[in-house]
């Protein structure tokens, strides 16, 4: 379900293509649109804007149609592409530049659930110092399932405890302090 | 032989067999396990999805402890592996790292456990502990994204046709089948953000295998061992085809030719029971 509208006439915005290529530090300009991207990744079934397009809407500066697209989060960061481009452009990694933007704008995405996935992950990680699964897996349900969600995913859970592969206490240590310092100057050092 | 351990996340969790099995092998093997002191989380997919110098940073924390041992770091996770291979090459090209001061001195390298053991303990190590021959157990070898890629970053030989992996199983008798999805994607955390795309992800891989001619996948990460093996039933519902396959980490396999007591404890915390297929074949 896309939220990406590419418009029928399109004004290219070299300032926009710019951004992406500084903020990323790969060369956009240099695709030639060989589809080796496109051909090579393994989710372009799940995408509206298959890779080697997304790229060539970057050159044009559509910007703003690429970060309201599926794809962003649909990549599974599986790095094929970045491993195949013959332009030698980490494209994956552009993948990642987009994510962080939509993000750091609240872009609005019909792909809600990765974004929720990322910060619950990253908040069990800021509290323990690792990351606490069980703790992890509930934060992520709830915010994006609600309580349906979560009696959805209990016999998993469940069934997963019986095997032994919940830890019930949240792991401890003693480095803690310094991930939450590493959490609060990154915080900072964004523009 | 001496080296330092980082496990990541998921071995105190979801990936416990994985911790107990390498462990046991290690052991045979003589391989003494240093765990890294106070280690973190590597940050994984979440903090490249959000911020840049959190992604080298996190992995980065860790790095400088590995450095000070000056001991050759070996991880079993490929999404660990990955984001300390990224860091690690970063401050070797000398890049500026938040919370790591100058004097980052890299006598050391960062390793795949399934690299290490073929590459550093090799086969004839490995032969010499082989109690019970797993011969007629026919699997393929699935590595998943991050242990070969990027190549920039692993320096894998052939991204696309790892062999470490297979060679350490036929050196324990197994019947290995080649084909063409070694390093293809499981789906990774889509699996709970996107289920039904991560589903149809892994259902390519069992069909795969089993057009190899496998009846079970070895695998050398936790997160493709949780997709593949966790979610059979759905991906059975899904596609209206009946999926059973055991889904091994490859240090079991070691474990059980190695003849380690363990073995069925490990196996127990499988959600698709490998029992049945390893007594058809005399291995339980």
């Amino acid at each position: 379900m896309t939220l990406a509208k590419v418009p029928e006439k399109i004004i290219p915005q070299p300032s926009l293509r710019r951004k992406i290529e500084e903020l990323s530090g790969q060369k956009i300009a240099a695709c030639f649109q060989c589809e080796k991207c496109t051909n090579g990744c393994p989710v372009t079934f799940a995408m509206d804007i298959v890779p080697h397009r997304l790229m060539h809407m970057l050159q044009l500066g559509l910007l703003d149609e690429a970060l309201r697209s599926d794809t962003i989060w649909v990549c599974a960061s599986c790095e094929t592409c970045t491993t195949r481009c013959p332009n030698d452009i980490d494209i994956a990694h552009v993948m990642d530049t987009l994510r962080q933007l939509s993000q750091k704008e609240g872009i609005k995405t019909a792909q809600k659930n990765a974004p929720i996935f990322h910060s619950a992950f990253l908040s069990s990680l800021r509290r323990h110092g690792r990351v606490h699964e069980p703790e992890m897996a509930v934060e992520y349900t709830l915010r994006s399932g609600g309580l349906m969600g979560l009696r959805k995913q209990a016999g998993t859970g469940m069934a997963m405890f019986k095997r032994g592969k919940i830890k019930l206490l949240p792991p401890r240590v003693r480095a803690g302090r310094q991930v939450k310092n590493i959490f609060n100057k990154v915080k900072k050092s964004r523009p | 032989m001496k080296v330092a351990y980082y496990p990541g996340c998921s071995l105190e969790g979801i990936a416990r067999e994985y911790g107990e099995s390498l462990e046991a092998v290690a052991r045979i093997l003589g391989i003494e396990l240093e765990e890294l002191a106070d280690w973190t989380c590597c940050g994984a997919a979440s903090a490249h999805a959000t911020d840049d110098m959190l992604a080298l940073a996190l992995p980065a924390r860790n790095l400088k402890t590995a450095d000070k041992t000056g001991l050759d770091l070996v991880i079993p996770c490929a999404a660990c592996y990955s984001r300390l291979k990224h860091a690690d090459k970063a401050l070797r090209s000398g890049e500026k790292i938040e919370g790591v001061d100058d004097g980052y001195k890299g006598e050391f390298n960062v390793k795949h456990l399934v690299d290490f053991i073929w590459e550093k303990v090799g086969e004839k190590a490995i032969l010499a502990k082989v109690k019970k021959s797993l011969g007629g157990l026919k699997a393929v070898c699935y590595y998943g994204c991050l242990i070969t890629r990027p190549q920039k970053i692993t320096g894998a030989s052939d991204p696309d046709n790892p062999e470490s992996m297979d060679n350490i199983l036929k050196a324990l008798g197994v019947e290995v089948k080649d084909w063409s999805y070694k390093t293809d994607c499981c789906g990774a955390e889509h699996v709970l953000t996107m289920p039904e795309v991560a589903w149809k992800m892994i259902q390519k891989l069992y069909d795969m295998a089993e057009e190899a001619g496998a009846e079970a996948i070895a695998v050398a990460c936790p997160m493709c061992h949780s997709n593949l093996d966790t979610h059979q039933p759905e991906v059975s519902a899904q596609v209206g085809k009946q999926y059973s396959v055991p889904i091994f980490y490859f240090t079991e396999l070691m474990g059980l030719a190695f003849g380690d007591p363990e073995a069925n404890k490990w196996f127990a915390r499988h959600f698709v029971d490998p029992g049945p297929l390893l007594r058809e074949k005399g291995l339980l």
